[in-house]
């Protein structure tokens, strides 16, 4: 995309986020989008893209009574908020819409009109080759690559327990976190062993929630109420729909054709990153997204973590709203990075870093299976 | 080794019945392409490192080695206790899925890159899965 062409003016999470058994998915997604109209001064009839995973485009513009010029349903598990966010900024660029919505809503704890999940069945490749030896859903499947990493770079358990901790310190400062109350690396590690390396607290909450963005031209950003956060930069990939294919089990192609296309077409460097938010499904993922996205040598993130560095008052803030394990885990995760990278770049963040110019948010997608990576700012480069 | 009426069992399809058909005769088939003798797996009718369609069937040599894997601890209907999903690297190169039969199911007797064999695992007339078993010392 082009750098600094879009920004996002309408922000927005669910009223309730948690546990919500009184509302059906689809309302989450409206719920959100609502919260993101009023937001950002828009009804639906200022709308004319809407994109969103989980719900299918035609549902959630019916819902809504929006008359989409563009949509798109690209849904490739948690990160597809991000990829969405890289598409709409080519369609307005393109000036196949203006203004587009983007949705996410999952009742995934109350499971109230969630539908069934959609696997490959059992003449897929994965339900043929993956699917007969036992794998139980993300706990089982995206943790496997692990121990090749801790025997690769030498990153011990109590680095993996370790990310648990900081995250709840952060959660600690956010009053709609789920979880507040800190926890030491010994409780991480004494906590009941879900699959071996991983415990309960190294594994992200379920919970019921959703969230929504609304993206105009930058030119036109500064005509609405709040303040505009900017599109520097973005990146998406793919790798492999079976984690047991992934090219190697250190480190993710995927993160990283996103990340390099994301500082690429941003034209920055590390250094000039204030605030990162990488989705964390389980507590490796942080290793993976430091060092993929160059934040980190090989093997090193574990340490970056141990002192300090991405915790409160560190150089490089990560996950500043508790991240998957701490603040909430509807399933697809990503909306919610989104949404604290432009707290953080409004600058009202609950956990707010001083004076932070730059944010990125960077999503996974299945397990290993996608990516996208969206650089945010509040100053017009 | 798990009950295997318990598991969802793979549905063949016309790309990949000769896999099928190889380990219900007690044999691991991967593809080879004719071209740039690249081998790979799952199957597939071409090649994907060059997309030749000129590929052939080879039967690989059973030995693996251990890539990865975790011990799931959550109660499966398949099987009596925590058990092992691992990543085994094969001779030939690709990498597949699989679990890890007579051997503990704990990371002691579990040591990455340790050396395992391919055994088979009869389901019913259509369907024999493939396991691997610690090499011993066979190797
Ligand atoms: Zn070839």
């Amino acid at each position: 995309m082009k750098s600094n062409s879009i920004a996002i003016v309408g922000a927005a999470e669910t009223t309730e986020m948690g546990l919500i058994p009184n509302t059906s998915q689809i309302m989450l997604h409206a719920d959100a989008a609502l919260n993101a109209m009023r937001d950002a001064g828009m009804k639906p009839g200022d709308i004319d893209g809407v994109a969103c995973a989980g719900e299918v485009p035609t549902a959630v513009a019916h819902y809504l009574g929006i008359v989409p010029t563009w949509v798109d349903g690209t849904s490739v598990g948690g990160c597809s908020f991000m990829i969405h966010v890289r598409h709409a900024a080519a369609a307005i660029n393109e000036g196949l819409c203006s203004a587009v919505l983007i949705t996410h809503g999952e009742s995934g704890r109350s499971r109230v009109g969630a539908g069934q999940y959609r696997g490959g069945g059992r003449s897929s490749l994965a339900g043929q080759f993956e699917g007969p030896y036992g794998v139980m859903g993300p706990t089982s499947m995206f943790t496997i690559p692990f121990l090749r990493y801790m025997k690769e770079t030498g990153t011990t358990l109590e680095h993996l327990a370790n990310v648990a901790v900081v995250q709840r310190e952060w959660a600690g400062l956010n009053p709609r976190a789920t979880h507040r109350e800190p926890i030491s690396v010994d409780d991480v590690m004494n906590s009941r062993m879900i699959a071996y390396p991983f415990h309960i607290l190294e594994c992200c909450l379920v919970t019921d929630g959703g969230g929504a963005l609304i993206l105009v031209s930058a030119e036109r950003a500064k005509d609405f109420p709040q303040k505009p956060v900017y599109i520097l930069g973005t990146g998406e990939s793919v790798e492999s729909p079976m984690v047991s294919q992934m090219d190697r089990f250190e480190s993710s192609r995927a993160f990283k054709v996103s990340g390099n296309k994301a500082f690429e077409e941003a034209g920055i460097k590390h250094a000039d990153v204030d605030h990162l938010m990488i989705y964390d499904a389980f507590a490796h993922l942080p290793f993976y997204g430091l060092e993929d996205l160059g934040f980190c040598k090989p093997g090193e993130a574990g340490d970056f973590i141990m002192e300090r560095n991405t915790a409160i008052g560190g150089k490089l803030p990560v996950n500043t709203n508790g991240g998957g394990l701490s603040y909430m885990h509807s399933g697809m995760y990503g909306m919610y990075a989104l949404q604290e990278s432009v707290r953080q770049m409004r600058g009202v963040a609950p956990a707010q870093v001083k004076d932070a110019k730059i944010s990125i948010a960077h999503g996974v997608g299945g397990m290993f299976a996608a990516s996208g990576t969206v650089i945010l700012s509040n100053q017009e480069f | 080794m798990a009950d295997q009426s318990k598991l969802p069992l793979p549905v063949p399809t016309p790309e990949t019945q000769h896999f099928w058909d190889g380990t219900r005769e007690n044999q691991l088939l991967l593809q080879s392409c004719d071209g740039c003798q690249k081998t790979y797996f799952p199957p597939r009718p071409f090649c994907p490192a060059c997309a030749s369609r000129s590929v052939s069937i080879i039967k690989a040599s059973g030995n693996a080695t251990l890539y990865s894997y975790v011990i799931n601890q959550r109660a499966h209907p398949a099987f009596d206790g925590p058990y092992a999903i691992a990543v085994v690297s094969l001779e030939e190169g690709p990498r597949m899925m699989t679990n890890i039969v007579n051997s503990p199911q704990t990371p002691e007797a579990l040591v990455l890159d340790m050396p395992l064999k391919v055994c088979f695992g009869k389901v019913d007339e259509n369907i024999t899965l493939p396991y691997f078993e610690p090499a011993g010392d066979e190797l």
